[in-house]
């Protein structure tokens, strides 16, 4: 057994490049929202079509930064050793979730263009959306985003500023304390996502409802968070950063973390699949019906390989999860897969054609995926990529599989 | 198992004990890892370590290869997925096809949580019985039991045997290594 590790020479900063990637990205982020804007008000319909690709976009990395809040309150909750050198990587991505909150402002503004039931001008004979009217209306949508916000901001802002503070005291209590505010943070947090989802996702066909929506989408976005961490953790190493805290031990675990939601996230997919399948209510399967037709029966098949056979099989082995190379190959396929599934929640129904993909969806993509790594490299410019005096620092130097 | 040892028992005529190997003690972990990784490069293959609780590092110390287990699990979960689709398939949509709640005869979707159901029964089945195979067990008797210090392995001991039918047993030759090794208490062990 390893009794010590030697990481008196590693590089757990990011200073050097640091103010570099944090105004770059600001600035690739922002020209990306410009040229997007340019294009919606030139093209035809082009503002229902930029709303569309931003709220895609907007929710890919929305649902990567709560997947980042999850993984942090699940190590604390779990009082987890093994995966305190990569925690710190989580606190920082989920420190991303204020400016989240900024870009959530866009959504807010085009509303009405996303919602049916936000244009105000319901059929007076659509009972269905009369009767939901109490909850989707364009002002409480407003209260309820304000309120998840406030409480995912509030929560990155506990954790990281917490976990940063005993880099310096390397107070003990603060993980006692931690540990003790990760039980009602996951509450909060469990309740938060799944109405967030009903609000930003579901509520896009306001007819259609399903109970399982905010399991199904916490399920992809924490996988898409691990896939993230697995390349984060990867490229730092390779730029000569945490080489030694980090092992394929830990590779390892992120490994098994990954196999897991992805069996997690099929079963969710399937639970709420086959009983909408096997009731065959027609308000029910609407939603599925338009996505058995055309290209979307494609997207959706491909879904299926894609987002489970395909991982799940090249999951399975102990072989290439201890293998850094062969596991990012596979965490970037997820993170492909998971931005194809948000997709295909959306577009169906608003996008026709053999052809469903816009250049919004590209623009939209680098201008809130770019102003997302400034806020994640922001937050980690001046602090150590790994918690330095967490009590539980050696027993995850040290960790082994056994 | 102490049998063995009374006089009552030793003087019946079938009872001609035989030499099954060797056991020595070893006080640390260290020593323990240092002694395998030689008894690994000796090229010993019929030995084992015996420790009082999980020691990383062992299995590459005994240059243990990585178990087929995963192997045969994986087939008995396809198995398992197979046969629930084809039990279905069977029953349903061809041996006596019966219209249920206006679904196909044979709806794929409908067989899923059997297959499910089986693929982890066949799976889990798998992994314990075939765990079970792969180490001998279950088994009442096994000749180290009848060494006393031996049962310090499952308190503060730690330990190394080896057996004679090993290809490279020498009586005499392995003991002397046991003992280079700093293995304290090296004893024979002995088998009706």
């Amino acid at each position: 057994m390893r009794q010590t590790v030697d990481t008196s020479a590693e590089n757990r900063r990011i200073l050097a490049f640091a103010p570099r990637l944090v105004r770059g990205a600001r600035l690739v982020g922002l020209a990306a929202l410009g040229f997007s804007v340019l294009l919606a008000l030139w093209l035809r319909d082009g503002w229902a079509t930029f709303f569309q690709a931003y709220l895609v976009n907007f929710c890919y990395f929305l649902s990567l930064g709560l997947g980042a809040l999850f993984f942090v309150i699940l190590q604390h909750l779990t009082r987890a050793g093994w995966s305190v050198v990569v925690r710190r990587l989580a606190e920082g991505l989920a420190g991303t979730l204020p400016v989240l909150a900024l870009l959530a402002v866009l959504v807010l503004v085009g509303m009405g263009e996303l919602y049916p039931w936000a244009t105000g001008h319901a059929p007076a004979d659509d009972h269905l959306l009369l009767g939901k009217q109490a909850y989707l209306n364009p002002f409480f949508f407003a209260v309820r985003m304000v309120l998840y916000f406030a409480v995912w901001a509030g929560l990155s802002q506990y954790f990281l500023r917490t976990s940063v503070r005993q880099d310096e005291t390397g107070d003990p209590r603060l993980t006692l304390h931690m540990q003790w505010a990760s039980a009602p943070a996951m509450l909060l947090f469990a309740v938060t996502v799944t109405f967030a989802s009903f609000d930003l996702l579901m509520s896009l066909e306001p007819h259609w409802y399903s109970t399982i929506f905010g399991v199904y989408f916490f399920a992809g976005g924490v996988l898409g968070f691990l896939a993230l961490l697995v390349v984060v953790v990867w490229g730092l190493q390779r730029s000569g950063r945490i080489t030694a805290s980090v092992t394929p031990e830990h590779y390892h675990d992120l490994g098994k973390l990954l196999l897991g939601f992805t069996v997690f996230w099929a079963y969710i997919a399937f639970s709420q699949y086959m009983l909408i399948w096997y009731a065959n209510i027609p308000e029910e399967t609407t939603w599925y019906l338009v996505r058995q037709e055309g290209i979307w029966l494609w997207v959706s098949v491909g879904l299926l390989a894609g987002h489970f056979l395909l991982p799940f099989l090249l999951l399975l082995s102990r072989y290439p999860k201890r293998r850094q190379g062969l596991l990012v190959l596979i965490a970037g396929w997820l993170l492909l897969m998971h931005w194809v599934d948000l997709f295909w929640l959306t577009m169906p129904g608003r996008r026709s054609g053999s052809w469903p993909l816009h250049v919004l969806d590209v623009t939209c993509f680098v201008a809130s995926g770019a102003l997302w790594v400034s806020a994640a490299a922001h937050r980690l410019r001046r602090v150590s990529l790994v918690p330095q005096r967490d009590p539980r620092l050696l027993e995850s130097l040290t960790f082994e599989n056994v | 198992m102490i049998r063995a040892d009374s006089p009552s028992q030793a003087a019946t005529p079938t009872a001609t004990p035989r030499l099954w190997g060797y056991v020595a003690r070893f006080d640390s972990v260290e020593a323990l890892l240092t002694a395998a990784e030689r008894m690994r490069d000796a090229g010993f293959t019929h030995w084992d370590a015996h420790t009082p609780f999980p020691v990383h590092g062992l299995n590459d110390a005994m240059g243990l290869k990585p178990t087929r287990l995963p192997w045969l699990v994986f087939g008995a979960g396809v198995a398992g997925a197979t046969l629930g689709i084809a039990l279905q398939w069977w029953t349903n949509a061809f041996d006596y096809r019966f219209i249920i709640s206006g679904k196909p005869f044979w709806s794929l979707p409908a067989n899923i949580p059997v297959a499910f159901e089986l693929t982890i029964l066949f799976s889990a089945l798998a992994a314990f019985l075939g765990m079970l195979v792969f180490n001998d067990l279950p088994r009442w008797y096994h000749a180290l039991f009848t060494n006393r210090a031996f049962r310090r392995a499952t308190a503060d001991a730690f330990f190394i045997s080896i057996e004679a039918d090993d290809p490279r047993f020498d009586a005499r030759h392995t003991r002397a290594l046991l003992e280079e090794l700093g293995g304290t208490g090296v004893e024979a062990v002995l088998e009706e």
